[in-house]
């Protein structure tokens, strides 16, 4: 593995800036009820139709758990190759906002349930290793609808208590490409494991962006902004991009950076510091005393191992030895579980080269163009491999076949 | 150590309760002595002492993954102070 | 008509089974004597028409197989009652009323008991002396102006002066046991886990318990049965082997090994409640039980332990007090603004001096300091407890350092107001269950309690305990009905 990056530099007249980024990637447990009530968590219900009387924080109500989320958490660690931890503690994260019922989130603060991992990522410049620094289970907050009532903020509660997965990276990230590789390989390896459908349009995976600046070459990081919850991967790195010139510019003026917690502004594409009141953010954590610590034996973690997939790393492998593709060819086809599924599916029954070709070419172009899924591909895998065979064995011409897509 | 006016302000704020300055006043004297009876606690060395933080002598009992609430929005709206019949309603936050 | 509500709890329902007497008439009984008991201010909200429309379709259709078949009972204030406001004894809660039951009220109606209605305590119960009540003070019918105790002041009071046959309460740091001391009644505090927390306004999570409040320990264990249950709902409920307490309870204790912890006996601990544990001692002996000096050498960390512990978890649980999805709200001119109006409007002084206190304590940079601190000091109380039961069967102490004060007579001092939990409060921290039944009187011939520690699940033990020596002791509360118009 090497670490060898095509650099993304700031420059600016002879200094050389490298970027570091952390991400904190929250993806919303695919579960049919919530992490500590019953309540449905599908998406988009009517307002408060989703919302029990635990949910909502009435007095008396206490929170219990939901094994099936436990089991996607412990399933995604094993994902990203990380330590499970036997024992992890819910901590109490207290503040106060009109989204959060409680006063409360329930999340986990100093013992985590799934600690250091790793994602690799294929950049064309080779493959780079982003560590892992923890993943930990925590409630989603509801939602405040700004823009209905011109003087007041309505409250939704349907998405209040669903589960998170906390991914943390290390700052090991830097550039926006490296960004944009990682998140598409977390949504991967989620959507491989079926923990998280890694729909960002619906908000099931967000993140908050951590970026700081430093001189070529030096070791010491800089101070580091958080830009808070950007929602797809554009906004994502144009935030990066707009945060490191900026810091870049304060320090060439020699100026110091804030530690602070920022916004993106995706009207004026630019960042900006939330105005929050000073110490606003002590969260004063402690052991939810509604909860004991969290225990799961060895043998519990075996059995959600026995439930792992062929996971894209090791499928990639697969594709390449037993059908001769290119790394690149491979990573394509493996990004998605679904594609690797249609693919095997096509290859089972004609020409694996022309499936290749055909599937990474004309389908995808195809797909692209009528923004579906593969899932809802108008040619089923089934129908294509006739259609490959039809050319194989001369039947129909290659032209015909275009045609025949369209 | 003493709680000053200062440190009750910015707790005061920490737990949204707003206080005038004569009660502030008054909270951190109590405060003051409460603390000073709390100290008794220093008189211990537990560096190597286990926190307790839960009582009950039990596992954490798991939840199986069904959905078992229904729609109550009417029952959950009833007794908030607005009557709107979708949604909670508060004033707006400043940013 | 006053002669049905001197009876106990045991004695009304063998009554009922027995056709002596109808829901109805006990329940009419127990309305008009709190309709009399005003000045006591017992009652937040009296559901008596509900109550008496009840009892009359009780006897419709009489369940003489219930527990509690058509028996009136008034329920603290902190329990949520569903239909029925639910107050907490606080302006935040004012206009409250539930939609849902909690779970251990569900087991009390589902054993046949009517709700009399929702009795008066200090607000979040937080509070030694009902005086911090929003509704105003209780008090105690053994003389006028005296405090009932507290959390559960209502509670004991109405029970003391037979405004219901038995009522439930919520013990965090003594508030069953020190209001039962102070009125001349039997509270039992569960060890902890036993009673479902689901439903009742938490105050301090990993220490709040409910139970029984009653005149006798025979009516004390039949609702304890009742009451307390294996809950899914709570995640701290625990699923241990529950007795039937009731029908396994016996006088005999012999050969049982009983704790006398040293450090109990304070400095300038009044001679009458000294006098009142060497009575209690003797009594044991008589019943044949074995008297062992034990040290619990944590003792006196007990209260600094207590007043971080439960004032920073007590910060957390109100902070869902917002005003945003029930309760009072304040007009605000921004959403914090709001936040901050309706929590300086809706709190009474004594609650958020606890809240800062919890809020404190947990801070940044103070953490270790306190909390994490007092959670390694409460480990330390536990084991205390752990090493000495190796010893010994159950525990022997004062229930209070004093009987009930004068209203008024300690409201400027916390400190001293807090000294009042002394002997309660480290079996809270531990999560052992305890007793306290009346035992004596001070010079005033105001009552004076006794409490029974014992292991934890270990209920039965301190009920048979507290059972034999209330037969030696032979307690006769002194009510004189002074309240009544």
């Amino acid at each position: 593995m090497t670490k060898n990056n095509h650099e993304f530099l700031i420059t600016r007249k002879n200094n050389h800036y490298e970027v570091v980024i952390g991400l904190e990637v929250h993806a919303q447990i695919k579960s049919n009820s919530k992490l500590f009530s019953s309540s449905s968590t599908k998406f988009g219900a009517e307002p408060n139709t989703q919302v029990s009387l635990v949910d909502a924080a009435f007095p008396g109500m206490l929170p219990v758990i939901n094994e099936f989320c436990v089991k996607q958490a412990i399933k995604t660690g094993i994902g990203l190759k990380a330590k499970i931890n036997n024992k992890s503690v819910f901590d109490r994260k207290n503040y106060f906002y009109a989204d959060l019922p409680q006063g409360y989130q329930i999340s986990q603060y100093k013992h985590p349930i799934v600690g250091e991992g790793k994602v690799i990522l294929d950049m064309p410049y080779g493959q780079k290793e982003i560590g892992i620094e923890r993943l930990h289970l925590e409630q989603d907050a509801g939602k405040s609808i700004h823009d209905i009532d011109p003087e007041n903020t309505l409250v939704d509660l349907n998405r209040s208590g669903v589960a998170l997965m906390e991914i943390v990276s290390k700052p090991d990230l830097s550039s926006p490409e490296e960004v944009n590789i990682y998140i598409k390989k977390l949504r991967s390896i989620m959507r491989y494991l079926g923990t998280c459908d890694g729909n960002m349009q619906e908000g099931s995976l967000r993140a908050d962006v951590n970026v700081s600046v430093k001189k070529k070459g030096e070791e010491k990081l800089g101070t580091r902004c958080e830009i808070k919850n950007v929602n797809s991967i554009k906004f994502m790195q144009m935030a990066i991009i707009y945060e490191a010139n900026r810091q870049v510019d304060l320090l060439e003026e020699e100026k110091t950076i804030d530690q602070e917690t920022r916004l993106f502004d995706t009207k004026k594409n630019e960042t900006r510091s939330m105005r929050s009141k000073e110490d606003a953010h002590d969260y004063r954590y402690f052991p939810d005393p509604d909860l004991l610590p969290l225990e799961v034996t060895n043998d519990f973690i075996d059995s959600i191992k026995l439930e792992i997939p062929e996971l894209p790393d090791e499928k990639k492998k697969r594709f390449i030895e037993k059908f001769k593709l290119t790394p690149y060819e491979a990573t394509i086809l493996v990004s998605d579980i679904e594609t690797s599924k249609y693919f095997e599916e096509v290859t089972n029954n004609s020409d694996i080269k022309l499936a290749t070709n055909w599937i990474t070419g004309e389908l995808f172009a195809l797909l692209n163009e009528k923004n579906l899924e593969i899932s809802e591909s108008p040619i089923s895998s089934r129908n294509l491999s006739k259609l490959i065979n039809l050319i194989k064995n001369g039947t129909i011409s290659g032209k015909i076949a275009k045609q025949y897509l369209k | 150590m003493t709680i000053d006016l200062k440190t009750i302000k910015h707790i005061s704020r920490l737990s949204c309760i707003s206080l005038e300055d004569e009660k502030a006043q008054k909270l951190a004297g109590d405060l003051n002595s409460i603390f000073k009876f709390i100290e008794k606690l220093n008189e211990l060395k537990i560096e190597d002492v286990e926190p307790l933080t839960s009582i009950a002598e039990t596992t954490l009992k798991f939840r199986t993954d069904e959905v078992k609430s229904d729609n109550i929005r009417e029952k959950i709206l009833k007794n908030s102070p607005s009557d709107n019949e979708d949604f909670f309603v508060v004033p707006k936050v400043v940013e | 008509m006053s002669e049905i509500s001197s009876l106990t709890l045991t004695e009304l329902v063998k009554n009922i089974k027995e056709k002596k007497l109808s829901s109805t008439e006990i329940t009419k009984a127990f309305v008009e004597r709190s309709q009399k008991s005003k000045e006591l201010n017992t009652y937040i909200t009296e559901d008596f028409s509900s109550a008496i429309e009840k009892a009359q379709k009780f006897d419709d259709k009489p369940n003489f197989d219930l527990k509690l078949p058509g028996i009136p009972i008034a329920v603290k204030d902190l329990f949520c009652t569903n239909g029925v406001r639910t107050t907490a004894g606080s302006k935040i809660l004012n206009n409250f009323i539930p939609t849902y039951e909690s779970t251990v009220t569900q087991n009390i109606w589902q054993q046949g008991a009517i709700l009399l209605g929702k009795l008066n305590c200090d607000e979040f119960a937080m509070g030694s002396s009902n005086e911090t009540s929003f509704f105003g003070n209780v008090q105690n019918p053994i003389d006028k102006n005296l405090v009932p105790g507290g959390s559960s002041g209502g509670s004991a009071s109405a029970l003391a002066a037979n405004l219901t046959p038995v009522t439930i309460g919520t013990d965090t740091g003594g508030s069953i046991r020190q209001p039962a001391s102070f009125t001349g009644t039997v509270g039992l505090k569960p060890t902890y886990g036993s009673c479902s927390r689901y439903g009742i306004v938490a105050f301090a999570s990993s220490l709040d318990q409910a139970g029984p409040m009653s005149k006798n320990v025979k009516d004390c264990a039949l609702l304890l049965e009742v009451m307390s249950s294996y809950d899914k709902k709570d995640s701290t409920s625990i699923d241990f082997n529950r007795s039937k307490y009731s029908l396994e309870l016996n006088n005999n204790i012999k050969g049982k090994k009983i704790g006398i912890p040293k450090e109990y006996r304070v400095d300038d601990m009044p001679i009458e409640i000294e006098e009142l544990w060497k009575k209690g001692i003797e009594h044991v002996k008589e019943c044949g039980a074995e008297l062992v000096d034990i040290s619990l050498p944590h003792t006196n960390y007990a209260l600094p332990t207590y007043y971080i512990v439960a004032p920073a978890e007590a910060s957390s649980n109100l902070a869902r007090y917002d005003g945003v999805k029930y309760g009072f709200r304040s007009h605000g001119e921004n959403l914090i603004d709001m936040y901050e109006k309706t929590r300086s409007e809706g709190f009474g002084d004594e609650v958020k001096r606890r809240i800062m206190i919890g809020t404190y304590v947990l801070s940044s940079g103070y953490y270790d300091a306190y909390y994490l601190k007092a959670q390694k000091v409460r480990r330390l109380i536990k084991k205390d407890f752990d090493v000495v039961f190796n010893q010994v069967d159950a525990i022997l102490t004062p229930s209070t350092p004093s009987s009930a004060f004068k209203i008024g007579e300690k409201t400027n001092d916390p400190i001293s107001m807090y000294l009042n939990d002394i002997f309660t409060v480290p079996i809270n921290l531990a999560g052992l269950p305890g007793i306290s039944i009346p035992a004596g009187f001070d010079k005033n011939d105001y009552p004076l309690g006794l409490q029974i520690i014992g292991k934890a699940f270990d209920e039965q033990n301190i009920l048979n305990i507290a059972y034999s020596i209330e037969e030696k002791i032979n307690f006769k509360n002194k009510i004189t009905d002074w309240w009544i118009k």
